[in-house]
């Protein structure tokens, strides 16, 4: 494929779209899948036959958009009015009142004005719900593919790099280590062989950012990927994600065979001497292969279990070559960056933590969804103005951000700017992006001790503190939450807890105690209430003891 | 081959930079403790017992897996350390079925070894008394997984030095355990040669000769070193049996 | 007045107590210096109260053994784990691999010779606690004799050291588990 013809292909695809006078876009993710949005969209297609008018208007299934609690949810296009709730009756009544008859459905209506959209700052997220994942012309008619088109045509490999460095953008599975300074290792590393390596290991409790992206728009990631291949000199790269996101796998198959015939993956991609590809790897739902080593030799069909790093990936990585490894928001980011430039992306959020995030809202907040928005946003907003606060008759709590890695944010903290750094500072982290809500009816010490029976599960047992110590934190909680437990084992928690932090060989086992020592920061009180007092041992009573 | 020179416990060390913390400290009379270390072994920097402090780093580093660098300020045995150290056996210890009384390698274990280095009094967590399975299948020796502690010595001599690739992990987290070839039983794995290497390097008693009874039996490791200096160099280094 | 010792058996073999016999001679120094208030060596039947030094032999097993704990707890004032069961469970642990009911049922039915009958309820033995465990999962402990049994050396350095006055300092030369 050249430039020109990725341009006549985009027109003739926008040609084909505009030739319907109306489409109607039902969310077709797993979340609305879930509740039967296959229904909404046969539906649909039943009431335009009805109406004939098959030839104006347009069904598409499409990815997430955004506001999962309501699903399922589907757009009309035309005048962008977003419905909610939508079944096979709905949509019937959508096609007759609203298509036809020209009025809104007012039960079923979203107000797009509502902050839970209007807040948002749709960079990754930009073409989800809105495009057909299943068809790249889509994607090509949204602008895709034309900041891979952009490097290698224009670009060189160092060029691209920089941009990437300029643009401040780190990585969004978590750690956030600056990406183009990854990219650079990389390159500079001697060997013939790189590899480019996308993470969608997502496997935190409450997070599915990454699903949703492969979901809804897995062209953009391969895009992502190729641009990587291309800064780096990689010719091969592998998208490694969990057989438990069967609908992403599919997605993400079809796209790679898609992208291939139109000769944008393969051979000499836009004519030039540059040749990537791409290939799945499925791993079998160990958290721990999230983390980069493990996740290299699960790549190699190996047992997936961390090892010490020096030497890190990006020199010695994949079959001992250099290999970039970055997660697949981070990837998804790439594009428009090349796209619209370093500087435009550094100018949105913070200096330090620049572009956007997506956060997976779940727990007791009322708009359970995907949300994407600028970093540095304060999380009073988050919860409050997007999420729309908790669910009637209960107070805000705390919100736990970095999963079973991460910590809870109190509500003395809500005006907090979300960014790496400042997470950080009260003892959570950005992590990959899952927020989890509590309200007044949760209990502190439970959730610390859900998270801990996680990382007990998840542990690889490879190294002593993460595998034995894991165990005994959450013996420890148990006996806590049982009403057991004595302020002596709360020191001995503490005392593990941090042990176990800084002798644990990888990441898994290093922020394992994180959601304890968040509670126990925030809300040692809950810890107290559950404590019996230590035993005091009086001389046994005169008629106890007739000798 | 650079030789670096920096600072171990405030005392000037010198080693060349392919060496490890661990070789340089041994080198120089410095004791670290490990586990899952043994000379003429990979090392996989799991059990974390050769955790040491550098100066300005805030990460602790295993010893064994780490390479100096010039200038450096390396300490290998605070108090953190040791309380570490102390907290990491505590944890083997309450993790198997350890009974040294009645153990074949009583008094000749490396897990005993580490509770002395550690002075270790008592236990300070719930013992958790998993249920195991000892295989007694093979012709020659016995593996009890009540003793095992996971350091994966057995795999990598049987990987890295027989060729054999007869034992691995099977499960994770606290459901490790070691299994010969298909997680089958060991006197039908079809890959061991019988050499017996597993049992020599194993720490504790949880690889053992058959015939062997309470405290009866010594390991001797020294075998690897000949194998690998061999292996590397071409050159025999065991002495002349003495014969007629 | 001479300091009064005590020596406990609860769920061991009783091996730590014939390493007692085995201070031997020094068995009538040690009577010079303490006062044995109570032993499975002497015919007292309640563990009396103003104890200065007990020494506890064997894990914490049944519900008797528990209740003794306490009781030498509430009327010691330095309590010593006696031996490697009493310190770690050692070998009367080995039974927590398998429930209480399996273990009464191997004990009295299958292993025995004749008169399988199971203990009548309400159970003339003690109920099995579910696991067997260390003297200091249930009580605070002072300080820990080592080995299965402790060596006589041990116990006289530990009981001569109190009796003098002085908190044992259990040197490294005599932890020795097994």
């Amino acid at each position: 494929m050249t430039l020109e013809e990725l341009h006549q292909l985009a027109e003739k695809e926008r040609g084909r779209q505009q030739a319907f006078t109306n489409r109607v876009l039902v969310c077709s993710s797993t979340g609305c899948i879930a509740c039967n949005s296959g229904m909404t969209r046969d539906g649909f297609i039943t009431a335009i036959k009805e109406h004939d008018l098959e030839n104006e208007i347009e069904v598409v299934g499409t990815g997430c958009m955004g506001l999962c609690a309501l699903g399922p949810l589907a757009l009309i296009e035309g005048d962008g009015r977003l419905y909610r709730n939508v079944d096979g009756s709905v949509a019937s009544a959508i096609v007759a009142r609203h298509i036809v008859g020209g009025e809104v459905v007012d039960d079923n209506m979203l107000d797009t004005d509502d902050p839970f959209f209007a807040s948002q700052m749709k960079i990754v997220l930009e073409h989800c719900g809105r495009i057909d994942p299943g068809r790249i012309e889509e994607y090509i008619a949204v602008g895709g593919y034309s900041a891979l088109a952009k490097a290698i045509t224009e670009m060189k490999p160092e060029e691209v790099i920089e941009e990437i460095r300029k643009s401040g953008l780190r990585g969004r599975g978590g750690a956030g280590y600056p990406t183009g300074l990854k990219w650079d290792v990389s390159r500079k590393a001697p060997g013939d062989q790189k590899y480019v390596i996308c993470n969608g290991d997502e496997g935190d409790p409450g997070a599915y950012m990454d699903r949703n992206v492969l979901e809804s728009d897995p062209h953009r990631v391969l895009e992502g990927m190729a641009i990587a291949a291309y800064a780096v000199g990689a010719n091969q790269g592998y998208i490694y994600t969990r057989a438990e996101y069967p609908l992403a796998i599919e997605r993400l198959k079809v796209a790679i065979k898609q992208a291939e015939k139109h000769g944008l993956l393969g051979n000499r991609i836009f004519e030039s001497h540059f040749n990537f590809r791409i290939d799945m790897r499925i791993g079998a739902g160990a958290f721990v292969c999230g983390e980069e080593t493990a996740l290299l030799r699960s790549i190699k069909g190996r047992r997936g279990r961390p090892r010490p790093r020096p030497p890190y990936p990006s020199e010695n990585g994949l079959f001992g070559a250099p290999t970039v490894i970055n997660n697949v928001e981070t990837l998804a980011n790439i594009a428009p960056i090349i796209d619209r430039s370093g500087a435009w992306f550094a100018g949105i959020g913070t200096p330090n933590s620049t572009g956007t995030k997506i956060f997976a809202l779940t727990g007791k907040i009322e708009h359970t969804g995907l949300i994407e928005v600028p970093m540095g946003i304060p999380l009073r907003e988050i919860i409050f103005d997007i999420g729309g606060g908790t669910p009637d008759g209960t107070e805000f709590k705390a919100v736990q951000t970095g999963g079973p890695s991460g910590g809870c944010v109190p509500k003395e903290h809500l005006d907090l700017p979300v960014d790496y750094e400042s997470l950080k500072a009260v003892g959570s982290m950005m992590g990959s992006g899952g927020m989890i809500v509590m309200d007044s009816d949760s209990e502190m010490v439970d959730v610390a001790k859900f998270f801990m029976e996680f990382c007990v599960e998840e542990s690889c047992g490879k190294c002593i503190p993460c595998r034995v110590g894991t165990r005994h934190l959450h013996l420890l909680l148990e006996k806590i939450t049982r009403g057991e437990a004595t302020a002596d084992d709360v020191a001995l928690l503490e005392e593990l807890c941090i042990m176990v932090k800084e002798t644990s060989l990888c990441g898994l086992g290093q922020s394992a105690p994180n959601p304890v020592l968040s509670t126990l920061r925030f809300f040692r009180e809950e810890y107290d209430e559950l404590l019996k007092p230590v035993l005091g041992y009086e001389p046994s009573k005169p008629e106890a003891d007739p000798s | 081959m650079p030789i670096l020179t920096f600072a171990m416990n405030g005392h000037q060390v010198s080693g060349h930079d392919d060496e490890t913390l661990l070789q340089i400290a041994r080198q120089h009379g410095i004791h670290i403790p490990t586990l899952c270390h043994l000379d003429g072994l990979s090392d996989i920097g799991a059990c974390r017992l050769c955790l040491v402090e550098i100066e300005g780093q805030d990460k602790l580093v295993a010893a064994c897996v780490t390479k100096p660098q010039e200038g450096m300020s390396v300490h290998t045995d605070t108090e953190r350390l040791q309380r570490y150290r102390r907290t990491i056996v505590e944890l083997l210890a309450s993790e198997g079925n350890h009974q040294c009384a009645v153990c074949v390698v009583n008094e000749h274990c490396q897990l005993q070894d580490l509770a002395y280095a550690v002075e270790l009094q008592y236990v300070r967590f719930p013992y958790l008394y998993p249920k195991r399975t000892l295989d007694a299948t093979h012709k020659d020796f016995v593996m009890d997984r009540n003793r095992c502690v996971l350091c994966s010595r057995c795999i990598r001599v049987c990987h890295e030095v027989e060729g054999a690739h007869t034992w691995d992990t099977a499960g994770r987290s606290f459901h490790c355990t070691i299994m010969a070839d298909m997680d089958q039983p060991w006197g039908t794995a079809a890959s061991c040669t019988s050499c017996g290497k597993c049992v020599w390097v194993c720490p504790t008693g949880a690889l053992f000769e058959k015939g062997q009874t309470v405290a009866e039996m010594e390991k001797h490791r020294d075998f690897l070193k000949y194998i690998v200096t061999a292996r590397r160099t071409g050159e025999w280094i065991a002495e002349e049996e003495e014969g007629e | 007045m001479k300091p009064r010792v005590a020596s406990v058996w609860l769920s061991g073999c009783s091996g730590c107590h014939m390493s007692f016999l085995d201070l031997d001679e020094r068995l009538i120094e040690l009577a010079d210096m303490a006062e044995l208030v109570y032993s499975p060596f002497v015919d007292i039947k309640h563990f009396p109260r103003d104890v200065d030094v007990a020494l506890v032999e064997g894990a914490v097993s049944n519900v008797e053994n528990e209740e003794m704990a306490h009781i030498i707890r509430r009327n010691s004032k330095f309590v010593l784990s006696f031996g490697d069961c009493a310190t770690t469970g050692n070998i009367s642990a080995m039974r927590n691999q398998f429930s209480a009911g399996e273990i009464v049922r191997r004990s009295y039915v299958e292993l025995a010779d004749d008169a399988s009958v199971l203990p009548l309820e309400p159970t003339s033995i003690a109920q099995l606690m579910p696991s067997a465990v260390p003297l200091h999962a249930i009580i605070k402990v002072d300080a820990f004799l080592h080995g299965c049994p402790p060596s006589p050396d041990q116990i006289w350095f530990a009981l001569s050291e109190l009796m003098a006055g002085r908190i044992p300092d259990l040197p490294t030369a005599y932890l020795k588990y097994g």
